[in-house]
């Protein structure tokens, strides 16, 4: 069987453009403070005013939905995006911190139209009940299971253990995780 | 911003043909039974978005056109007010219309919780759907599965000849011609009720239905395309905010909102007591609402200390215990006596309260997620005082609910900030809001007398308050047995919860039947199969016993067995556990716990595990740490750092057992198996370190007490 390659998540280098801030003025002629971040490999022109959580800019400013509001404080991990390849809670990530970052949401995942590994085997084992943990769940599984390949269930467990899903699939999840591992490994 | 409330799945967008009869002149003609058979479907358009107030009030439930239609392409449609949150059901529904009409699941949209759309429905819950719902729908496919094969002869000009279906065609027997159902819906002209006497497919012959059918529009959800209410957005939508009470049954006395109004974009709405403000982002929102400034009237409210003597004392009056019962309880060579005491615990729906709302005219739309959306309507219909027949409650599929949303509090806060902004508005609830404004599973005071006479139970007086009569009523055989539900006053906001009160009297009733059963010096089990009548109750203990091993002896002495078994909403559940007490520390480590399950016919084996597995787990928290903690009207851990839910490390090695019963009608299974896990760990203590426990949560330190 084939090696099923993981979605390429680290990105080396440093910072591609310098962070300011941009004064515009509206047409009310207030003037509006906006910022360029990149979202899923595109670069998008926000507003920063009142220093917004990066969960809000992605849902509200972008319409990105699909990363979730769980608890406001980074206690159940459904607003996790990919900061430079770490699964980090939106909700309490000011948007101007993430200057020079680059973001990945559930909605970046897909490449050339084909789910990614992590979401084709959640969706394979069918172990989501109402889902909406499913993208902060898929967003952390995705930064585990590639920085470490041939895991086993506990350092699965261990790994996703900032995630809640209030419908309790977890049996279900580690599985098809070390499923997916287990795979990769041979390869 | 674009609209993104209407759209729909992708089977919906591909089938729906753009031009035929609104389902609303459908309804009108179906009055003067003159209507066609086929009918469609603009409902999506807007002048079809409220129903005419001639026309029925809600689509006719006896009608077979209520349930299912197929379009002039064969595009099947069914409809019902059930909703999806996380049941499954959307695939479960779906698999039995399937089964009966020979069309692959993809065939097939399932319309949920539509008030426009759907027959009225009284809300999803009590594992309602798999007993009621889904013979509806298979006696509603069949149905329509018979006019069709009618329709087929006709065409042929064939006799009562068998003829063969498949992939939504009829097959001619003869010549191998095919006729599609749309096609076929098309020729026909009268409307039919289902056919109450129609035959369905028997479960021994079912390829769809018990088969493990994925997540209907599963991708969507792994990729994040699905929008819960909490994702949808409108044009010219703004974010809406409430303002609260500092604590339970504060009065407001003034409101200063000039600051907040001053804010750029922010509208304040003032309505005597409903307070709230509108902006162009939730942050503006929620700023606004932080500068208003409010003074409240404290009216007194019961200490979190003193809960469950408030319990008792404010229960009516109650009946007096039978004379037999107290007398069989003096009699009994072996007696127990004990109180339990149930913690209030939160339902903590992932995703928290959602309403999304939009005025046209005198006209309301509002979307939410709730498990009652009828009930929302009714709501909507008194808050407003205009009639159902201009309101619209959309339910999209929604992030859980678990008992926890029956009501409409966010979809009707939106409704009254659209209305006094006019402008369609969201209200997303915080969690801190979700945990101290909607309401909890009720705690509760049980009391316990039980005796045995001869390793047979001769008296059992069982007394719950508050937290209700659900699963009261003992499966164990006997003749003196006295069980009474007392209303209480509750300090708290409380309301349904998966499995009601079955938690609470299941826990207290297993954990009597478990210490008899020691001090009568029988196995447990064993004391539990002597006592019990019922053969599907036996039949899944002896099922989880034999899995589980229960006469293996024990790898440590600091380990322990239990178990516990009941009979709830039509399932049969028994559950079995190992747990570990550290002999330094005292730490409890739950490592084993086997369940098994029946519920007559298996619909769906995987989502039906699922659905154990989560039930087993969910109470796991409510067993074990779960508690709403609360003083003079203030909940203290009102959020998901201080309120602990299980997590993927709380998990200890699960097996579920699936008693398939096809001789049995199917019933639900979103409720019963979360009774069992914590008496099952409740005596598996006991039977390790001799420490009895009586009250949930048992063990939020993790530790367990010496004697």
């Amino acid at each position: 069987m084939g090696n099923v390659p993981l979605a390429s998540l680290s990105w080396k280098g440093s910072l591609y453009f310098s962070i300011e801030l941009f004064k515009l003025i509206d047409i009310h002629g207030n003037p509006k403070n906006i910022m360029k971040v990149s979202v899923n490999n595109k670069e998008y022109t926000v507003e920063v005013d009142g220093n917004p959580s990066l969960l809000e800019v992605l849902r509200e400013q972008l319409d990105l939905t699909g990363t979730k509001y769980g608890c406001g404080e980074a206690a159940c991990g459904a607003c996790r995006v990919l900061v430079n390849g770490t699964p980090t809670p939106s909700c309490i990530t000011p948007v101007t911190s993430i200057q020079g970052k680059q973001v990945l949401t559930i909605e970046g995942l897909e490449t050339d139209g084909k789910l990614h590994p992590v979401q084709q085997v959640f969706l394979e084992e069918d172990v989501f009940q109402c889902s909406y943990c499913a993208p902060g769940m898929v967003m952390t599984a995705v930064a585990l299971v590639e920085n470490n390949k041939g895991m086993g269930e506990q350092e699965i467990i261990d790994g996703m253990n900032g995630n809640i899903c209030r419908c309790c699939t977890y049996p279900a999840i580690v599985k098809a995780l070390h499923k997916l591992t287990q795979k990769e490994t041979k390869g | 911003m674009k609209d993104t409330t209407n759209r729909q799945p992708k089977t919906m967008e591909k089938s729906a043909p753009k031009k035929g009869i609104s389902r609303r002149r459908f309804f009108k003609y179906m009055g003067t039974g003159i209507a066609t058979y086929f009918v469609w479907t603009d409902y999506l358009a807007s002048e079809s978005l409220f129903r005419d107030q001639k026309s029925l009030a809600y689509p006719d439930p006896d009608q077979l056109s209520s349930w299912i239609h197929v379009s002039e392409t064969g595009a099947i449609t069914v409809y019902t007010g059930k909703v999806e949150v996380g049941q499954n059901i959307r695939t479960s529904l779906t698999q039995v219309v399937a089964e009966e009409l020979f069309v692959p699941i993809s065939a097939i949209n399932l319309v949920m919780g539509d008030t426009q759309l759907t027959p009225y429905d009284r809300g999803t819950y009590g594992s309602l759907t798999t007993p009621q719902m889904a013979p509806v729908l298979r006696k509603a496919a069949a149905s329509l599965r018979e006019i069709l094969l009618q329709e087929a002869r006709k065409e042929w000009k064939l006799g009562e000849v068998e003829l063969t279906l498949e992939k939504g065609t009829v097959q001619h027997p003869g010549n191998g011609k095919k006729l599609g159902y749309g096609s076929l819906a098309k020729a026909k002209h009268l409307l039919q009720p289902i056919d109450e006497n129609v035959q369905t497919i028997h479960p021994d012959n079912w390829k769809v239905s018990g088969t493990s059918v994925r997540k209907i529009n599963g991708e969507d959800f792994i990729t994040g395309r699905h929008r819960y209410v909490s994702d949808r957005v409108l044009p010219n939508m703004v974010y809406g905010k409430v303002l609260r009470p500092p604590v339970y049954g504060a009065k407001l006395l003034r409101v200063d909102t000039s600051s907040a109004a001053e804010l750029p974009g922010v509208q304040v709405v003032k309505e005597g007591d409903f307070i709230g403000v509108t902006a162009k982002n939730s942050r503006t929102a929620a700023m606004a609402l932080a500068m208003i400034e409010a003074e409240w009237e404290k009216s007194p409210q019961v200490p979190g200390n003193q809960l469950f003597e408030h319990l008792e004392k404010s229960a009516g009056n109650t009946d007096p215990v039978p004379a037999a019962v107290s007398d069989a309880f003096d009699n009994g060579s072996i007696k127990v006596a004990h109180d339990f005491k149930v913690s209030y615990i939160a339902h903590v729906p992932l995703e928290p309260r959602a309403g999304l709302a939009r005025w046209t005219g005198d006209q309301l739309e509002v979307w939410t997620g709730t498990q009652r959306p009828f009930g929302v309507q009714e709501e909507l219909e008194n808050t407003f005082s205009i009639p159902k027949e201009k309101i619209r409650v959309y339910m999209p599929d929604t992030g859980s609910g678990y008992g926890g949303k029956h009501t409409g509090e966010a979809g009707i806060e939106a409704a009254k900030l659209a209305k006094a902004t006019g402008l369609p508005v969201k209200v997303n609830w915080t969690r801190e809001e979700e945990f101290k404004w909607a309401y909890f599973r009720p705690a509760g005071l049980i009391r316990v007398k039980a005796a045995v006479h001869g390793n047979r139970i001769s008296s059992w007086e069982f007394h719950n308050y508050n937290s209700g009569g659900a699963g009261i009523s003992s499966p164990y055989s006997g003749q003196n047995k006295y069980q009474e539900y007392h209303r209480s006053d509750s300090p708290l906001r409380q309301g349904s919860y998966r499995a009601l009160a079955s938690t609470a009297n299941i826990f207290a009733m297993e954990s009597i039947i478990n210490d008899l059963a020691k001090m009568a010096g029988t196995d447990p089990m064993q004391f539990r199969l002597n006592n019990l009548e019922d053969d599907r109750l036996k039949s899944v203990i002896k099922a989880a016993g034999q899995s589980f091993n229960w006469n293996r002896d024990k790898s440590k002495s600091s380990h322990g067995f239990g178990m516990a078994c009941a009979a709830v909403k039509g399932g049969f559940v028994a559950t079995f556990a190992e747990v570990a007490v550290d002999p330094d520390s005292r730490e409890l480590k739950i490592l084993s716990a086997v369940t098994a399950f029946e519920c007559g016919a298996v619909l769906n084996p995987r989502h039906l595990e699922s659905q154990i597995t989560g039930c087993v787990l969910q109470g796991l928290g409510g067993a074990l740490f779960e508690s709403v903690e609360f003083n003079e009207g203030n909940v203290s851990n009102a959020f998901l750092s201080s309120y602990r839910v299980p997590r993927f490390k709380d998990v200890p090695e699960m097996k579920v057992i699936l008693v398939n019963r096809k001789d049995l009608p199917s019933s639900g299974a979103g409720e019963a198996p979360i009774v069992c896990i914590a008496p099952a760990i409740r005596n598996a203590i006991d039977d390790a370190v001799g420490v009895k426990l009586y009250d949930l949560p048992m063990l939020p330190s993790g530790v367990v007490p010496r004697s």
